[in-house]
């Protein structure tokens, strides 16, 4: 028999640190292989952020510099714009990128920067403890808001997909989840697009992925991908945001 | 520097703040990234119209000093020389990444030209942030190597020397100036360009792993052993710092009595001061630290021995003078001066300063010299 | 059978997602804890009860969800031309 699926070689041998059932681990394995794919190994460099995938650069073989937090933006950014050769994408939860890297994560799509942003919503602060995110849905228990996330209080969840699909530089924005085989394919599709639209040097590209977070959702991991596609995906709903053709 | 004629047909008579420009683009700096804020913007122009017209060099506008500070990193990981430049309020933002450019040992030139504060503050020249620059600014155990220049020649001088240091220490290298030094028209003869191609291969840059292992740059270390490693290997480095890089210079401090100590702008202004008082019969000399960390806490201690008093002159409340009062350690008299939030002090009022510092400290040899009361010269502005 | 899974019990976590995901049943925990402290996923050849023979098809979906790729799929080749084409993971 033929081995048709294996280890992507982008992907290092090294074991998650991740929960059972994290999300973040499925999509660490996508962006490998569309790297391996597109043949881009030896030229890509990853920026991971602060969040659980802050060690991201301990899975990825291939060259990563850590950004602090919220940053990963404009780090990728300096590295792309003195290396124009190099195919450098982002990878950051949704507190990263949504609420203290918003200025970053915005202008840099609005500059249309060939990078590609991999934005992981898993609704909750998942390094610190589970608190409160800016994806997080109304109604919500996480620790900071222990009777539910209450708008008026706490504000509405933010859907930054959306705001960087207004930005005029950006080319491809799309919203996955890997809550099933069948959208963990299209999450793999998106991701592939999106590095696509940096090799042909259009501009910038997101993909947004619906991830679960078992551990602070306090939920199994069943559970938990049934929640996101029964409640999230009501909030966030999983969509071609932008795409320039 | 020497005259040569052909060093005199060289010379460009340029603001500050375009010297250092165009200093940095002959260091080889290819990327600058900044957000405007005056009083340096003639800085990020300057480097965005030579910049326009080179076609592998980058220049950005940034949302923010966060953001731009944070292309510096990336920039520098991805092997250029890279430069920003900002005013206080900037430098505070740009703290964070500071921190970690020196915690992921990267070399990087930041540009201060300091204005009044706390706060906004207002646009006038001042040396408010001497605490922020020297003893770390951001978070965590990090020293940054500061170079403090005075004249035009020296904005010339040290911008090289600053993009050298960086790279050969994998440090970031604040020059810390202010609004006056940036604006003051001077000549200055430049050091030959570099080509950056030609410049030393750094092997740890981050440039795709071809025909290598992959690479990572990062500044989380969970092991607290492996943290405690890196800051003292840190400590190692800023230790072979010191021993190369402390820099000042002395002026009429042979015979001196007294001593000014004053950098920068501050400086200058001291230097006009040292010179009337001079004129006065006064023996009064001025030592300014070029490089304010490492500071040159030593050849300065050697000077304590022979004076009766250093005046600390600074436009601040007194921040350089915890440093010159650990470098004498009691060995004379240290006394502060201060003109803080933008006021520029003229020639004739520290000539003024050091002649009743003189007076009270000696006040026998003054013939009919009216001797001053207080043990010690107190804040004034 | 078409295909078969290898299941690496020291990467896998016991997430359980492979034995949701698979239309054939095929996986289930096994007994002993790994060295992690995870009761790892199996792959079973044969249902426990009725003994029957299940029918791996190697349509890897259960990789394709699995977080810690704890899991390799092996086909039989000659399917390839119509299953592979329909599942293979590095498909567009
Ligand atoms: C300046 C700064 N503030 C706060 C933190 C602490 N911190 C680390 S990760 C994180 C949020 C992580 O949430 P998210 O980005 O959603 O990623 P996840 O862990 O859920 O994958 C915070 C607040 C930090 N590292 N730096
Ligand atoms: S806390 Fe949540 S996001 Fe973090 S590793 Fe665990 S499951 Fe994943
Ligand atoms: S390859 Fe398909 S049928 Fe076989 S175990 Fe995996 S999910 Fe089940
Ligand atoms: S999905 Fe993977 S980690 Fe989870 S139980 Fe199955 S083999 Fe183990």
């Amino acid at each position: 028999m033929k081995k048709v699926f294996a280890r992507p070689e982008s992907l290092k041998l090294t074991p998650f640190h991740y929960c059972p059932g994290c999300g973040h681990s499925i999509i660490h394995r996508l962006v490998s292989e569309v790297i391996d794919e597109l043949g881009i190994r030896e030229r890509t460099v990853g920026v991971p952020p602060a969040g659980c995938a802050v060690l991201a650069y301990n899975y990825f073989d291939v060259d990563m510099a850590e950004a602090p937090h919220g940053r990963a933006a404009a780090v990728a950014t300096g590295i792309k714009r003195v290396r124009p050769d190099l195919v450098a994408f982002s990878y950051q939860g949704d507190g990263d990128i949504a609420a203290i890297g918003t200025a970053e994560t915005i202008h840099a799509a609005n500059r249309g920067e060939r990078i590609t942003a991999i934005f992981v919503n898993n609704a909750v602060y998942g390094m610190t403890g589970g608190q409160m995110a800016p994806t997080t849905i109304s109604g919500q228990v996480t620790t900071t808001t222990p009777l539910g996330r209450a708008p008026l209080r706490d504000g509405y969840p933010l859907d930054l997909s959306e705001m960087l699909g207004i930005a005029a530089g950006s080319v491809y924005i799309e919203r996955t989840s890997v809550s099933s085989p069948k959208w963990i394919n299209k999450t793999k599709k998106a991701i592939r697009k999106a590095f696509m639209v940096q090799l042909e040097d259009r501009g910038f590209s997101l993909v947004e992925i619906l991830s679960p977070c078992p551990t602070n959702w306090k939920m199994t991991p069943v559970q938990s991908i049934r929640w996101v596609e029964e409640t999230m995906m009501t909030i966030f709903p999983p969509k071609v945001i932008k795409d320039v053709a | 520097m020497s005259e040569t004629k052909e060093k005199k047909k060289d010379k460009k008579l340029m603001r500050g703040s375009h010297v250092l420009g165009e200093a940095a683009i002959r260091a080889g700096c290819r990327a600058y990234f900044g957000y405007p804020i005056t009083p340096q913007n003639e800085l990020p122009e300057y480097m965005a119209e030579q910049f326009a017209q080179m076609p592998d060099a980058v220049f950005l506008q940034a949302e923010s000093e966060l953001a731009s500070i944070n292309m510096v990193m990336g920039a520098s990981i991805a092997g250029a020389r890279v430069m920003t430049s900002s005013s206080s309020p900037g430098i505070s933002l740009k703290q964070e990444g500071i921190s970690y450019i020196a915690g992921m040992e990267l070399p990087a030139v930041i540009v201060n030209m300091m204005r009044g504060g706390p706060g906004l503050g207002n646009i006038a020249p001042a040396q408010g942030d001497y605490f922020q620059a020297t003893k770390g600014g951001g978070h965590g155990d990090y020293r940054l190597i500061v170079l403090a220049p005075a004249y035009g020649q020296e904005i010339a001088d040290m911008t090289r020397q600053a993009f050298d240091l960086a790279d050969k220490y994998r440090n970031p290298v604040m020059i810390l100036g202010d609004g006056m030094l940036g604006q003051m028209m001077e000549p200055v003869v430049f050091p030959d360009p570099i080509d950056p191609a030609q410049l030393p291969a750094k092997p740890w840059t981050l440039t795709g792993c071809k025909g290598r292992p992959s690479r990572i740059i990062r500044s989380l270390w969970l092991d607290v052993n492996r943290e405690e490693e890196l800051n003292w290997r840190l400590v190692r480095k800023y230790e072979a710092i010191t021993a190369e890089v402390v820099d000042q210079e002395m002026y009429l401090a042979e015979d001196a009595e007294l001593i000014i100590v004053a950098y920068g702008t501050a400086a200058r202004i001291a230097k006009g001061g040292v010179q009337r008082a001079r004129a006065m019969g006064i023996k009064v000399g001025l030592f300014r630290p070029k490089t304010l960390w490492p500071y040159p806490s030593e050849p300065l201690a050697r000077l304590a021995d022979q004076v009766d008093e250093i005046i600390v002159f600074e436009m601040s409340t007194g921040q350089m003078v915890e440093d010159v009062r650990l470098a004498v350690e009691g060995r004379c008299r240290v006394s502060f001066y201060g003109r803080p939030g933008g006021v520029v002090a003229t020639p004739e009022e520290i000539s003024r300063v050091i002649s009743s510092t003189h007076h009270r400290a000696h006040p026998k040899k003054v013939a009919g010299g009216r001797a001053s009361g207080g043990s010690r010269l107190t804040v004034v502005g | 059978m078409k295909g078969k899974i290898e299941i690496d019990q020291e990467l896998c976590k016991g997430c359980g997602l492979c034995i949701q995901v698979c239309p054939k049943k095929q996986i289930e925990f096994s007994d002993a804890l790994n060295k992690k402290g995870y009761y790892p996923a199996s792959f079973k050849e044969r249902d426990r009860k009725t003994t029957e023979k299940l029918e791996c098809t190697g349509c890897a979906l259960c990789a394709i969800q699995c977080p810690d790729v704890a899991i390799e799929v092996y086909r039989e080749e000659k399917e390839q031309s119509t299953t592979a084409k329909k599942a293979a993971p590095t498909d567009e």
